[in-house]
């Protein structure tokens, strides 16, 4: 992962699926981002993003189990921030979620978590299990 | 406010205004309890006419556009009217990526909101 360039951050947790957790991991990369001067946009991007992909982790890989854990990675350089989040689950078909923004979706209360990833970040890309998301943001000039 | 509470809430000519003391609303405990509190407020209410004000809030999650779609709903079942003000930049990015600005009154300020419901 993050291969090129310029001294990048990169670092990994295993982390249980707890707020705490959840927290910390956010906080290490919003503080490189900050560090590399990432706009306020790529940043409310990114903790978007990553929220969702650890709650899908917690939520649908791991049935809600906050004792399952959850392996992080990230790189962060100053051209881009890249975060893995791997779970242990089954996995999922994400073409077997309904489209959340078909007007007859409108009102469901779940099923979008995915949609805003994909969103907020510049590439993602989900393993045939859909249990490795791993999502990339290009920094905003 | 009662001790604890997520919300600040402030009843103005029959319309009740509700702000976020969190800035981020992503984590599911504090998510259900926001809703828990609305639910609430509704509850209380012939005509439930509601302003949820997002001028404090800096992130938003997919579980929190899902309480708000249950919220919208319960509102609706009670004939009542519920807009979201102050929404700006991202936030307002979030409800538009994912459709949502077609379910919701969104409004600018909080005065349009207010507006919104006479």
């Amino acid at each position: 992962m993050c291969s090129n360039k310029e001294q990048p951050n990169r670092d990994k947790r295993t982390i249980l699926g707890v707020r705490e957790s959840f927290d910390e991991v956010q906080e290490m990369v919003i503080q490189l981002m900050e560090e590399a001067k990432y706009t306020d946009h790529d940043l409310f991007s990114v903790r978007v993003a990553f929220e969702e992909a650890l709650a899908n982790a917690l939520l649908h890989g791991h049935l809600g189990d906050e004792e399952a854990e959850i392996e992080v990675l990230w790189c962060v350089t100053k051209e881009q921030v890249e975060i893995q989040v791997i779970d242990q689950g089954r996995g999922y078909d994400p073409e077997a979620i309904p489209d959340p923004t078909a007007t007859e979706n409108l009102t469901l209360p779940s099923g979008r978590g995915l949609a805003m990833i994909r969103a907020f970040m510049s590439e993602v890309s989900l393993n045939e299990r859909g249990n490795h998301v791993t999502m990339i943001r290009h920094k905003e000039n | 406010m009662a001790e604890n509470s997520l919300l600040q809430i402030f009843e103005r000519d029959g319309i009740t205004n509700v702000e976020f003391v969190e800035s981020n609303i992503l984590d599911e405990v504090c998510i259900r309890r926001i809703g828990d509190e609305l639910t609430a407020v509704i509850d209380r209410k012939g005509c439930p006419k509601i302003v949820l004000n997002f001028q404090n809030v800096n992130a938003l999650s997919s579980s929190a556009l899902g309480m708000l779609i249950t919220v919208n709903a319960k509102i609706g079942d009670k004939k009542g009217k519920l807009a979201l003000a102050s929404l700006e930049g991202p936030i307002r990015d979030v409800f538009r990526i994912t459709k949502l600005d077609k379910a919701f009154t969104l409004c600018d300020s909080l005065a349009d909101a207010m507006s919104s419901m006479r």
